[in-house]
């Protein structure tokens, strides 16, 4: 999957920077004036969607009228924070940091999961660090997840997550973003502001985000960008180059992840590119030409984008208001 | 084997559908072209058809062609039971 005509993928993908910057612009402040709220809050990540968001609600609505929030927790990466403040500085943005283990630790996060991972591999305990990594969509079987397990010796131990350690683990874990967004809601109430959610269209349209967690915003800017044109933006609006080069990661399981083992598959630039073949009604032959792979795997590649909809459409949904009887 | 189908569908419709639409579930029809599957329903009726079978379904064993209608549930559990004696 390393051969894909890259000429290709970014004609597709092309994005007229300045008039984006200026639409989203123009449609933020729109929407913040129309909710009667005075600025925005954004939880930065040290990642470049919320590194982009940051850079779009400053050019909005100016950044003394918004708040960056550092969020993180005892498992986050040092770099996150670091990457984080660095875009912060370079905007010009108030701030504030909250570390939100101890909340964390109160929810009982970290040990429902690792009661449901001491399950699996008995042997784990403090010192080891973990994560989950997606498999077989791509290879023609149903998608499923495989605990990934580290000692702190090096030893390694990855197995396939059964249905009630896998919901348990997950469920303990989403309390990490949905402590964030409470925070970042006690923010916004207390400043009268909005607060911008940072999906971008993959994360959006795969379900890549946590209900009522990263899932929950009052506006989305950039959830109808593709990764690619996220990345462009970011170096359009001029990011530090460490946010501008980074590989996407999760920062949510503490052993390092990229975004592409953990949920996605393929390399983002790669599903971009699918994305856009499938949103646009194209056969899998034409994208197995772009990517210079065969069709079958292509075909394989539009499977996996339909299960992860399928999977994920509830996450989208709105609570359901019921009929009145009779 | 014809207790597998119904046992299978019984399970499907009790835990999945709540005992709604069952008559949907004709022996060929396909779990995910109906939309009552999704891969968190696949991990779950995998744990209910190797605790119920006594099999271990592997990785490579997670395709629609084992698992996505009542027919082909029947099909794989058969095979796997009949490799088991075999090997015993």
């Amino acid at each position: 999957m390393t051969n894909m005509r890259c000429s290709v993928s970014e004609t597709l993908l092309d994005l007229d920077c300045e008039a984006t910057v200026q639409a989203i612009s123009a449609q933020l402040k729109e929407t913040i004036v129309r909710f009667r709220r005075r600025g925005a809050v954004v939880a930065v990540s040290g990642g470049v969607d919320s590194a982009v968001c940051l850079a779009l609600a400053a050019h909005a609505i100016g950044p003394e009228r918004v708040l960056a929030l550092l969020l993180p927790e005892r498992e986050s990466s040092p770099d996150s924070e670091r990457l984080a403040r660095e875009v912060i500085a370079v905007l010009g943005v108030p701030y504030e940091r909250h570390d939100i283990t101890a909340a964390l630790e109160g929810l009982g996060c970290y040990r429902a999961r690792d009661e449901a991972i001491c399950h699996l591999i008995p042997e784990y305990t403090t010192g080891w660090r973990n994560n989950l990594v997606i498999t077989g969509g791509l290879s023609g079987q149903f998608n499923h997840f495989h605990l990934v397990a580290a000692g702190p010796d090096g030893r390694r131990v990855q197995c396939r997550l059964g249905l009630r350690e896998y919901l348990q683990i997950v469920a303990a874990t989403n309390f990490k973003q949905r402590t964030r967004k409470a925070m970042e809601y006690y923010h916004a109430d207390r400043l009268n502001y909005v607060v911008i959610g940072t999906p971008n269209r993959l994360e959006y349209d795969q379900g890549f985000f946590v209900k009522n967690g990263d899932g929950a915003a009052d506006i989305k800017p950039i959830a109808q960008l593709y990764k690619t044109q996220v990345y462009a933006l970011a170096r359009y609006m001029q990011l530090p180059d460490e946010i501008v080069a980074s590989t996407p990661t999760s920062d949510t399981y503490s052993l390092p992840q990229e975004q592409e083992s953990f949920y996605f598959a393929l390399p983002y630039q790669h599903l971009d590119v699918a994305l856009w073949h499938v949103e646009n009604g194209r056969a899998p032959g034409e994208l197995a030409d772009v990517l210079g792979i065969d069709e079958e795997a292509a075909v394989r590649i539009y499977a996996d984008i339909a299960a992860k909809r399928r999977t994920t459409r509830y996450l989208h949904e709105p609570p359901v208001l019921l009929a009145a009887g009779g | 084997m014809t207790d597998i189908k119904s046992n299978v569908r019984a399970y499907i419709s009790e835990n999945f559908l709540m005992g709604l639409k069952d008559s949907v579930i004709n022996d060929d029809t396909s779990f995910l072209d109906i939309g009552i599957i999704d891969s968190t329903g696949v991990i779950e009726l995998i744990t209910y058809l190797e605790e119920s079978y006594g099999i271990t379904v592997e990785d490579v064993e997670m395709t629609p062609e084992n698992l996505d209608s009542l027919s082909a549930i029947e099909s794989y559990i058969s095979r796997k039971t009949m490799a088991r004696a075999a090997a015993v």
